[in-house]
């Protein structure tokens, strides 16, 4: 343990000043002071991208909408999520009387909590990566599963039957497309050869999104579903649930979600970023600078995505997963497995190899499932609901 | 280079069992059937940190991902099909057998593991024996797919046949 950290420079440096300071004798210190430095850079500054990039996907959506978005407090808008931070905190707390009041304030923490605990894997750019694991990507799948038992708390706390719906369709929709994930998770660790998210970044040649592609597009998919965004937002779609487990909340715990919401985007960039774009290596001195451009690459197509595509139903949502990506997974895993086998070395030219043999598959793939889907009429509106439209129409 | 001496291992693990043992003893005592579910995840959280201690990363990872991805979810779903959640945690007629039962298994449990021979490691690993602590998942993946590959597959089946029993179970007729 401890020495985990080392290859970070930052820690290494904070590490050796106070040990200048307290001397040898005191290692304990000095290593609890760096660890709480970092620890304390890490998340706020991501909590921090966080709360900024709530501006941003206002402003991004509202250019989809035709409209401006908040572009009133400070310049073009930027300290509108100070404001709305200001307004949250300055609200009445109000907790349901029938409500258990335990569980129902630790559910926002349980929630921001394993997507602070993520980062802890996630190599940001040289020698920034706090805990280089050997287990990194099975780590990320252990966090990310605390996530729904945090919205399980919530929705069985508030007392209250739309957040308890919302609840049950998230933990159904989280369950189902967490799935998927780990097969590709499973996928990219078998053509890395390792499970460290550090090994799977260098391990590219060329980025895994032009190598495995049918991986890559399962786990946007599913990463938006886990994110509980648009169109996978069921669990609080406005117009049926009010706002799903978050009916309850106000002032801060609602904030706490919402900022867990957003910053969670973030994390799906950056895992997404390490695993399919490459990560960081490209020009060393601006590794953190490139890092960030993919992530917010990623932010704005799940920003785009969210504000094209209208709200799936429950129903198309599960036949998605379980008839769509599910197969689609165990046919990436195959393959790669056997491509592995054929090429162990994953050299520049046997990677091309494999990616031209995936674009295949991918194709293929594609096409088979789209025809399916049309014989099964898998996304046939239900009579009711062609009623409803055509009242409405 | 070992920051982390050993007086604070020794405290993290203190502070970790009893969690553990306070969590364990909580879920029984208390009257809300979610809390209950909770206090038994906390506690199995616990002993996930107690694994890390040992430095089996690889078994931590592993406790968190199934019990507070997996077990958490399907207990959480039970206790939703309770009636009256908040006082269904009652004591029940079986309780003293329970108890007579449980404590009985604690003091062999006690009791075996006073009486066993641990093969300790020494002070300082030997080389061969510090590799495995390194790699541990790429070794367990080989020795799984080698040594013990019958009984993973074995495992396998009996995963396959529970999934396609649950699937003939909830099928619609």
């Amino acid at each position: 343990m401890g020495d985990l950290l080392r290859e970070n420079t930052l820690y290494g440096n904070i590490y050796d000043w106070a040990i200048g300071i307290v001397g040898e004798d005191l290692a304990w210190l000095a290593y609890t002071v760096a660890v709480m430095a970092i620890i304390l850079l890490v998340v706020n500054a991501f909590l921090a991208m966080g709360t900024l990039y709530t501006w941003a996907e206002r402003r991004i959506i509202g250019r989809f909408q035709s409209r401006v978005g908040p572009n009133r407090v400070g310049p073009f808008g930027l300290l509108q999520a100070i404001a709305d931070a200001v307004k949250l905190l300055f609200k009445e707390d109000i907790v349901p009387r029938a409500a258990d009041r335990i569980v129902f304030n630790l559910a926002p923490i349980a929630m921001l909590a394993p997507s602070v605990m993520a980062l802890a894997v996630i190599p940001f750019g040289q020698t920034s990566y706090l805990a280089n694991l050997n287990i990194g990507l099975l780590y990320l799948i252990a966090t990310s599963g605390i996530a729904s038992l945090a919205v399980m708390m919530a929705g069985y706390a508030s007392s209250n039957r739309y957040a308890m719906f919302g609840a049950m369709r998230a933990v159904a929709m989280l369950i189902s497309y967490e799935i998927p994930l780990v097969m590709v998770l499973l996928a990219v660790a078998l053509l890395a050869g390792s499970m460290s998210l550090v090994d799977v970044m260098t391990s590219q040649a060329i980025p895994f999104l032009l190598v495995t592609p049918l991986g890559a597009i399962i786990f946007f998919l599913a990463i938006s579903a886990e994110l509980n965004r648009s169109p996978f937002d069921i669990t609080e779609a406005e117009s049926e649930l009010i706002a799903g487990y978050l009916t309850e909340y106000s002032g801060m715990k609602f904030g706490v979600f919402y900022l867990a919401e957003f910053a969670n985007v973030l994390l799906a960039g950056a895992i997404f970023s390490t695993l399919f774009l490459g990560g960081w290596p490209w020009w060393t001195p601006l590794s953190h600078v490139w890092f960030l451009v993919k992530v917010m690459a990623f932010a704005f197509i799940a920003i785009w995505v969210r504000s094209t595509i209208p709200r799936f139903r429950i129903d198309q949502i599960m036949v998605i997963a379980w008839k769509v990506l599910f197969p689609l997974s165990l046919v990436n895993v195959a393959a790669i497995a056997i491509e592995v086998v054929a090429w162990p070395e994953r050299t520049l030219p046997q990677l091309v190899i494999m990616g031209i043999i995936n674009w295949g598959i991918t194709a293929v793939a594609t096409v088979a499932v789209t025809r399916a889907w049309r014989a099964s009429n898998g996304l046939r509106v239900s009579p009711s609901a062609r009623a409803v439209r055509l009242e409405v129409g | 280079m070992q920051p982390v001496d050993n007086a604070f291992q020794e405290f993290l693990f203190w502070l970790l069992a009893a969690v553990t043992v306070g969590c364990a003893v909580l879920v029984v005592v208390v009257r809300d059937m979610f809390r209950a579910a909770l206090l038994l995840i906390a506690s199995l959280m616990s002993v996930a940190g107690i694994f890390v201690l040992l430095n089996a990363e690889f078994l931590a990872v592993v406790q968190v991902a199934i019990y507070a991805g997996a077990i958490a979810i399907l207990v959480v779903f039970a206790v939703m099909l309770t009636r009256d959640v908040p006082e269904a945690n009652r004591s029940s007629p079986i309780a003293p057998a329970a108890f007579t039962m449980a404590a009985v298994l604690l003091g062999a449990l006690i009791y075996s593991i006073m009486q066993a021979e641990w093969d300790l490691l020494p002070e300082d690993v030997p080389a061969p024996l510090a590799a495995v602590f390194v790699d541990t998942p790429a070794r367990l993946g080989t020795m799984l797919l080698n040594e013990y590959v019958l009984a993973f597959e074995i495992a396998g089946v009996l995963l396959f046949a529970a999934v396609i029993g649950a699937l003939a179970l909830v099928r619609e007729r």
